[in-house]
């Protein structure tokens, strides 16, 4: 969903990091994908490839940093990892949970050989 | 040589939507996200609310679809103040949408703003407008396992109205499965079950939204 816009600020975010940095060439950008965040890893590649042509990114290897979806109770402070239906703790089985981890789309580091 | 960025890449919308936010409270104004797949009846909860609460409190309104006024011209024939934001192909609204939005409504004036999201239970969640409350229009007709298929954005609601009650006895539908699919997700998250038909539940609807106003 939304790949091309958010390779797009990807990109813009990497070149700006690059350009305060002093890069002349970026070969990898380490880019965190939570998997609730709905974004499919291929499509973001398929983007990437075609928006950074003649960019100093160009050719950079994008490597995928896959976040599990986690969540933790409120009611009783268990830390789970969050199941494809029943959001309910595992530990008590209050409903009231706050999730963790799996949302994230950022982009962690990048860098120059 | 790596440096490290640790730059959320949605952190533009965020930053445009925490003004949004700012503006709001500022005036004194709470703003809904409004939330629905296509017809389950978002434009209908917002005409009946207009209707009751017949100027009893201050009431903006902006409307998102992809295209025409139809609703924004529904909502100003009431004399309420409506922004029409056609996104022409966007499916979701966006800070940076509302953010050019505001200057045209009279926030001094207001107490309420609904924002009535394009008609689409996915998008819309990852977008965050500078709204305080989340709520979600399921209805009878859609089925009851619409929290079960997208469950980030039932979890994510303050609230879910549950609109068409009065189609229940023409179509399958588990009042039961579908609460309890609710509180797998989040069993904070109230239910209120209305038909803006007949106006079945619209007093429970309307405590809601009086005790969310900002004082």
């Amino acid at each position: 969903m939304h790949e091309l816009a958010i390779t797009q600020s990807m990109l813009d975010i990497v070149l700006g990091e690059a350009g305060k940095s002093g890069m002349d060439r970026v070969n990898r950008i380490n880019l965190v994908v939570g998997e609730l965040s709905g974004y499919v890893t291929d499509s973001i590649q398929f983007y990437f490839d075609f928006l950074a042509k003649d960019s100093i990114a160009e050719g950079a290897e994008l490597c995928f940093i896959l976040i599990e979806a986690r969540a933790r109770c409120r009611r009783c402070e268990t830390d789970f990892k969050l199941p494809e239906f029943d959001w309910n703790c595992p530990q008590c089985g209050s409903g009231d949970i706050e999730i963790t981890a799996g949302r994230e789309l950022r982009v962690e580091s990048i860098e120059a050989d | 040589m790596e440096v490290k960025v640790l730059k959320n890449i949605l952190s533009a919308n965020d930053r445009i939507a925490e003004k949004n936010r700012a503006l709001l409270d500022e005036n004194g104004v709470l703003a809904l996200n409004i939330m629905a797949s296509p017809g389950a009846g978002k434009t209908s909860i917002i005409m009946s609310t207009i209707k009751a609460l017949n100027g009893e409190y201050g009431i903006g309104v902006i409307e998102g679809d992809i295209a025409s006024s139809v609703d924004a011209e529904k909502v100003s024939r009431e004399g309420i103040p409506a922004v029409q934001i056609n996104t022409g192909g966007g499916c979701h609204l966006d800070a940076n949408m509302i953010s050019d939005s505001l200057p045209d409504l009279p926030l001094d004036k207001l107490d309420f703003i609904f924002i009535e999201n394009v008609g689409n239970l996915i998008c819309p969640a990852s977008y965050a407008l500078g709204d305080r409350r989340r709520i979600i229009i399921a209805s009878i007709p859609e089925g009851d396992d619409k929290p079960i298929k997208y469950p980030i954005m039932f979890h994510d609601a303050d609230l879910i109205v549950l609109n068409k009650v009065d189609l229940a006895p023409y179509v399958n539908f588990d009042r039961a499965a579908f609460r309890q699919a609710i509180k797998n997700l989040n069993d904070k998250t109230p239910i209120i079950e209305v038909s803006c038909t007949t106006g079945e539940g619209l007093d429970e609807w309307l405590t809601w939204l009086k005790a969310q106003k900002i004082k």
